[in-house]
């Protein structure tokens, strides 16, 4: 049995006085993909942004264990600089900042956390340029203002680029298919694969099958009205892409 | 890559700042306990003859100064600004104070070291050697110039750059000839106050075809209390004259509030260009308003010659209330007017500040970019006027107006004036407010940078377009400003 990298107990979050998540559990591997997948509205937006510690949710119970750090007590630059990394559905715009700087203070403040020394600029532009290749992410992006402009594409390859530079334990993506065309969903998810080791874990959350022909998944997970109810292999996510979610929202609702 | 590296000493530096700064106080708010030499409180016609004998000044400046003493009387304070200002009262400030030069054989080029440590201690080296091999500074504390570094150097190239004291001692027909020319001293309250009272300033004189090759800088501290600085600049470039000028200030903290009200003159000749730089750090009182800097301003340059170019960059974070309107009198055929400002209001500051360009030369264009920046319960104003007088025909305007907004107890203020008479003039005006957003927050957090950094990092991204026209030593200052400026201002 290996190490547990993150385990979730019971976890329940609100916003605004509503209870989204109602009692989450998981316990996630070094090396492993999880898929969480759900119908609209079932909290699996909310359970990434809970996780990587948004003030927007307020956590009503529960525990999150990350390699043995209570999460939950963390700040989110804390959360960051401890291996956790979230790919944003809709990464936001920086208007006049820089990729290069942006990512630069990104990765001091991870080195200052651990007091390593800043990284001297040609051994941080050699690290870009090498990261940069995972998902094909050209020059001109890198030097334009972060996501400034950036087509859903290019956001989503962005994404996945920052992920290879902070090198995480986790990393959540959520939603990261949406909005991308084929070329584009092929060139994340290797992206993604070629990040992948033994040490590391995913979370993926998706709607569709589709990124699971290129992400394969370990274990899948359905998320509906704030808990897990089913978990299961890859074969449940085939399951659910034919036969959607009515059944599994009857079987629960009939409960 | 040679885009990137060509950016990359400025990126690089950008990100130690971000490292650096963890302190949110105000670094140079000391004082240096050094003897000095206050004239009695009050204001009359015997303290401007004092403080014109202690200068040993001609006739016809002291003449001048009681002119404008006479008219000052005339006057009220100016209510027209976005400020509220509390009485101010002329008769409760000392309107001379010089630190006073020790006793004993020394050469009178020497500093006293208290003051050389002092300067130090505001990062200014007063020693050349340990200057910024790139530039020559004037360095005036209270009412006098303390020392006017490379003075040597320049005037090989037949620069002249010294104190206001000293052009006038040495080259009276310069001074006499500028003096009052383009801000007379009838043109508003606080230039007849400064015209009556100034003591120092920095004089600057670029002749024909010379390319200034260092940045003059002058550095303004106030040190002693109960008094208040008024200083002159004049800078005049020849024909095909070039020079890059930096303006730096900072002040004691203080319970009481100190004014501070200066003139600066320029004048721009045929094809000539002067680029001049301000990084204004007065003391802005504390956080409940209490003390720091009143800081009345009249800046104006006159671009007489035919495709003369004069180009204001300000970087306004200090001062409890800042008054301010650097501006262009475009004259010449084919004169070009820029202004590029931050201004940076926390806590309890306000700011009425921005730019006048006076169109009256034909085919003359400016350019106005401005980045108001509101915190804590700060009020804000860009105030700017246009104007195209009715003879210059084919003139430009380009203003960018735009506003940032931290938190919801700050107020952010545009009040655009254009005044068109030509027909053929094309004026474009653009204005943004925008806000930080949480989510942009909470993307740099998770990514590892704290709020503070966060705020930092988006500020100094929205100020670029003004910070790149900076020099290099002083944009990287001024985006440490900007982020100390702002400590503590996202809750």
């Amino acid at each position: 049995m290996k190490d547990i990298l993150l385990e979730v107990k019971n976890l329940h979050a609100n916003i605004n006085g509503k209870e989204i998540l109602k009692g989450i559990n998981l316990t996630i591997r070094p090396g492993e993909v999880h898929a969480i997948m759900g119908p609209n509205g079932s909290g699996k937006s909310t359970l990434s942004s809970v996780l990587a510690g948004n003030p927007t949710f307020t956590v009503t119970e529960g525990e999150v264990d990350f390699h043995g750090v209570d999460l939950l007590s963390l700040s989110p630059e804390d959360r960051s600089h401890e291996g956790l990394f979230l790919s944003f559905q809709y990464p936001v715009e920086i208007p006049g900042v820089s990729m290069v700087n942006f990512m630069r203070a990104a990765m001091n403040e991870k080195r200052k956390h651990f007091d390593q020394p800043a990284l001297s600029a040609s051994e941080f532009l050699k690290l870009m340029r090498q990261k940069r290749e995972v998902v094909e992410l050209d020059n001109k992006l890198a030097s334009r203002s972060v996501n400034e402009g950036f087509s859903g594409g290019e956001k989503k390859r962005n994404e996945i680029f920052q992920m290879a530079m902070l090198e995480p334990r986790l990393s959540i993506l959520d939603e990261t298919d949406s909005g991308l065309d084929i070329d584009a969903l092929r060139v994340v998810a290797g992206g993604v694969n070629k990040l992948k080791t033994a040490d590391n874990a995913t979370i993926v959350i998706t709607h569709y099958q589709r990124l699971l022909d290129y992400i394969k998944p370990d274990f899948v997970h359905v998320l509906y009205k704030g808990r897990i109810v089913r978990t299961g292999g890859p074969e449940l996510a085939l399951e659910l892409e034919e036969k959607g979610y009515d059944w599994i929202k009857q079987e629960i609702d009939n409960q | 890559m040679a885009e990137i590296s060509d950016k990359k000493n400025k990126e690089d530096l950008n990100n130690d700042i971000i490292g650096d700064v963890t302190s949110s106080e105000y670094k140079y708010g000391f004082v240096t306990d050094i003897d000095t030499d206050i004239i009695p409180k009050g204001l009359n016609e015997d303290v401007v003859r004092l403080i014109s004998q202690k200068k040993g000044e001609p006739e016809w400046l002291l003449d001048f100064r009681l002119k404008a003493y006479q008219y000052w009387k005339t006057l009220e304070m100016p209510r027209w600004a976005h400020l509220d200002i509390p009485e101010i009262d002329y008769d409760a400030i000392s309107y001379y104070a010089a630190p006073r030069k020790k006793e004993g054989p020394k050469s009178l080029d020497e500093v006293d070291p208290q003051l050389l440590e002092t300067f130090n201690k505001l990062g200014i080296p007063l020693e050349e050697q340990k200057l910024f091999s790139g530039m020559a500074v004037d360095a005036v504390m209270d009412s006098v110039s303390v020392k006017t570094t490379h003075k040597e150097k320049l005037a090989e190239m037949g620069i002249v750059f010294c104190s206001f004291s000293e052009a006038v001692r040495d080259y009276p027909d310069l001074v006499k000839k500028y003096l009052g020319k383009v801000v007379s001293y009838r043109d508003n309250f606080f230039a007849a106050l400064n015209s009556a009272v100034f003591s120092d300033g920095s004089f600057v004189y670029i002749p024909k075809g010379v390319r200034c090759p260092m940045e003059l800088s002058t550095y303004f501290r106030i040190n002693a209390s109960g008094t208040g600085q008024f200083e002159r600049t004049l800078i005049v470039a020849d024909d095909d004259a070039y020079v890059s000028y930096l303006e730096g200030c900072t002040a004691p903290m203080r319970d009481e509030n100190q004014l501070h009200a200066a003139i600066v003159e320029i004048i721009v000749e045929d094809r000539a260009e002067v680029k001049y730089s301000t990084v204004q750090n007065w003391y802005a009182g504390d956080k409940d308003g209490k003390g720091g800097v009143y800081n009345f301003v009249t800046k104006r340059g006159l671009c007489r010659g035919d495709y003369s170019k004069l180009s204001w960059t300000q970087v306004e974070t200090g001062s409890a209330i800042t008054w301010k309107y650097p501006s262009c009198v475009l004259a010449g055929e084919g004169s070009v007017g820029e202004f590029y400002s931050v201004a940076v209001t926390n806590n309890r500051q306000q700011a009425d500040t921005g730019t006048k360009m006076i169109h009256t030369g034909r085919n003359s264009r400016s350019t106005i970019v401005s980045k108001g920046i509101s915190a804590g319960h700060s009020q804000n104003a860009y105030r700017g006027l246009v104007k195209v007088a009715p003879d210059a025909d084919g003139c430009r305007n380009y203003t960018q107006c735009d506003s940032l907004l931290l938190g919801s107890n700050c107020g952010a203020h545009t009040f655009p004036y254009v005044d068109v008479l030509n027909d053929t003039a094309v004026v474009e005006h653009e204005a943004t407010t925008s806000k930080i957003s949480e989510d942009q927050i909470f993307y740099c957090n998770q990514r590892g940078i704290p709020t503070e950094e966060a705020v930092g990092l988006i500020v100094n991204g929205y100020a670029k377009e003004v910070m790149n026209k900076l020099p290099m030593e002083f944009a990287v200052e001024a985006q440490k400003l900007l982020q100390v400026t702002l400590e503590g201002s996202v809750g």
